[in-house]
């Protein structure tokens, strides 16, 4: 009897334990098998999904785990990705490592958020909304044009020739070589990109689990409530902000090596808009959730890309419409069929179903 | 230490034209049960909300333990030892019983950015004896058997419990209750009235809004009746009950 049972109780965490080795495994080897499917573009788009989901996760402190919603967080990948293009670039002539330029980038990033959330945290929902809709706007503007009086940022033209980041002396842009085959510059990004992807997982989750999540949910169920049981709600709210402000920061750096080129264009409303709804879309509040909403943000344009205009030509001999704004209007469409039939995401916890459901 | 605990010296409290309190004074001593008690609209939440730091006074002095309250945060207040409970509930609906308490725990625990990712022992610990301290609370008011049930799906009387449990895991010197016992039933308002005692026996000073006048007379030491926002009267149950402005006020409303 209590053979079977210690039996049965063991044979769940085999099956987990066997579980996660897969998806460790389906990790390490994804770039070689869509880089063998599809190509380098598609390596260099699982890179961009990767910095996606860390962008998707940090907005989901703000606005899923704590209930401030901000339509400007891109503005903390914009300073990220410019301090990074500052400092290791020809543009000023500094070679930082980017070891050093990361951890920097996210306190900066981390004192923006603390500077746009200090004043403006007072404001309701839709007002904070408009507040930081504006700093977005803001600082992709200065980005714009602070290439006068003094030429800080080259204005729209944007900096080029960022140095890459090198691990352990090693630049990731010579891309690795592996059983005599070489394999482009993705191919590397994509396992640094991974775990730094995966360490913000894990800082996600360790946060959840404490007593600043707690507070958080506390402020998003009930504020009065929260304030009753002696939270400070302005200085938990603020290190919300701080802190989601900081991942995009580590994001925006690792962009700017990435791709060698920052210009403002890459920081657009489009952008914060699109972060959003990878965590509205996914699930706010659940870590799952917004990694699945931030995967299938990025993949399915992509597909959409390749398939439309083939798709077109066969079936009327020629492009009729543009598969770009073809590619918005799908997208309008799928998030509102979304928003329909699932309001809670597509993978929400358990709570954030029932929240939605009371408030139905 | 005097044995004064909350001295409230002419409060007002004033919205639009309406004179919700009007000159309100009350003084606490430490270890008893206070009764607030008056009709509806009387003013009883206004003066709560007044102590506990969700209104701004219009006017008056609010001490506590000598030390001024006026223009303290909510938090704060909860702080210096003032803790409470609201009319209309207000749990964090989603949360486990268990969780609601912890939450109460916050300003008991030290684990800041850094003590939350890298958890090391002392946060470990300190998590850990916060699970257990919450749970310590739940069987203290009798609902240790629901701890891992969401806060929304316990019965009424369950969840007024549960407000008790999460104010006093702010370890209060002043647990004020603005009305418990709406809504339960006369075995539920019995063992309301004995943690109650209980919680008085235990080193807490209670401040008990209550419409069910057999409890409030039955267990509070001193009491006050307010009526359209002043202090009518003052005083031991015994002398309260006689008093002709309590009886005029109460049948008055009745009648009305
Ligand atoms: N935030 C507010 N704004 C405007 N008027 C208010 C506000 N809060 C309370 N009042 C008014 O102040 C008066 C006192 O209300 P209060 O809630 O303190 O009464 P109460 O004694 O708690 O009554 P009850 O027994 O019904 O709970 C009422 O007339 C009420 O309408
Ligand atoms: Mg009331």
């Amino acid at each position: 009897m209590s053979k079977t049972l210690s039996a049965k109780s063991h044979s769940l965490p085999a099956k987990v334990w066997a579980g996660y080795a897969l998806l460790a495994l389906a990790l390490l080897v994804a770039p070689f098998i869509v880089g063998q499917v599809g190509g380098n573009a598609w390596v260099r788009i699982l890179d961009f999904a990767l910095l996606y989901i860390m962008l998707a996760l940090g907005l989901n402190i703000v606005v899923g785990f704590a209930g401030l919603l901000d339509l400007g967080y891109i503005a903390f990948y914009a300073v990220g990705a410019y301090l990074y293009a500052l400092l290791a670039s020809a543009h000023f002539d500094y070679h930082v490592s980017a070891w050093i330029i990361l951890p920097i980038g996210a306190l900066l990033a981390c004192f923006f958020g603390a500077m746009l959330g200090a004043p403006t945290l007072k404001l309701r929902g839709d007002y904070l909304a408009v507040v930081t809709l504006g700093f977005g706007e803001i600082v992709r503007l200065f980005m714009n044009n602070l290439d006068r009086p003094f030429n800080l940022t080259n204005g729209p033209q944007g900096i080029s020739g960022i140095d890459p980041v090198s691990v352990a002396g090693y630049g990731l842009n010579k891309g690795i070589t592996l059983f005599g085959q070489h394999f482009p510059s993705s191919y590397a990004y994509y396992y640094l990109f991974l775990v730094c992807m995966l360490l913000v997982v894990f800082v996600c989750i360790r946060l959840e689990n404490s007593r600043l999540g707690r507070a958080w949910v506390a402020i998003r169920e009930d504020e009065i409530a929260a304030q009753a049981m002696g939270i400070n709600t302005r200085n938990v709210k603020l290190l919300a902000f701080a802190l989601g402000a900081s991942f995009g920061g580590v994001a925006g750096g690792l962009f700017s090596g990435f791709q060698g080129f920052v210009s403002p264009e890459s920081f657009t409303l489009m952008e914060s808009v699109m972060v959003l709804c990878m965590v509205v879309l996914g699930g706010m509040g659940h870590i799952p959730g917004v990694i699945l909403g931030a995967i299938l943000l990025t993949i399915t344009p992509e597909v959409l890309r390749e398939v439309i205009n083939p798709l077109q030509r066969s079936l009327f001999g020629r492009s009729v419409v543009d598969p770009e704004n073809l590619r918005m209007v799908l997208f309008g469409l799928a998030l509102v069929l979304v928003m329909l039939f699932r309001p809670a995401g597509l993978w929400p916890s358990q709570r954030r179903r029932e929240e939605l459901e009371d408030d139905a | 230490m005097s044995d004064v605990l909350l001295r409230a010296e002419k409060i007002g409290k004033v919205f639009g034209g309406l004179k919700a309190l009007h000159d309100v004074s009350l003084t606490i001593p430490r270890n008893c049960i206070y009764g607030l008690i008056g009709p509806n609209g009387a003013g009883k939440t206004t003066l709560f909300n007044v102590i506990t730091g969700l209104y701004k006074a219009d006017g008056g002095t609010l001490e506590l333990n000598g030390k001024s309250l006026i223009g303290c945060k909510p938090h704060t207040i909860v702080r210096c030892g003032v803790a409470r409970t609201f009319q209309n509930i207000r749990l964090f609906g989603h949360m486990t019983a268990q969780e609601n308490v912890m939450v109460a725990r916050h300003t008991h625990l030290k684990a800041g950015v850094f003590g939350a990712i890298f958890r090391p022992p002392a946060v470990r610990r300190e998590e850990a004896a916060c699970r257990a301290e919450a749970l310590r609370l739940l069987q203290y008011v009798g609902i240790g058997s629901q701890a891992n049930r969401v806060a929304r799906e316990l019965s009424y009387g369950d969840q007024r419990r549960l407000e008790i449990a999460r104010a006093l895991a702010t370890e209060p010197q002043l647990l004020a209750l603005d009305e418990p016992a709406a809504g339960m039933n006369p075995t539920e308002r019995e063992t309301l009235k004995n943690l109650l005692l209980q919680i008085r026996n235990d080193g807490t000073t209670l401040l008990l809004i209550e419409h069910d006048v057999k409890l409030v007379l039955g267990i509070c030491d001193q009491l006050s009746v307010l009526n359209f926002g002043q202090c009518i009267a003052q005083g031991t149950p015994e002398q309260v009950r006689r008093d002709p402005a309590v009886i005029s006020a109460y049948l008055g409303s009745s009648a009305a």
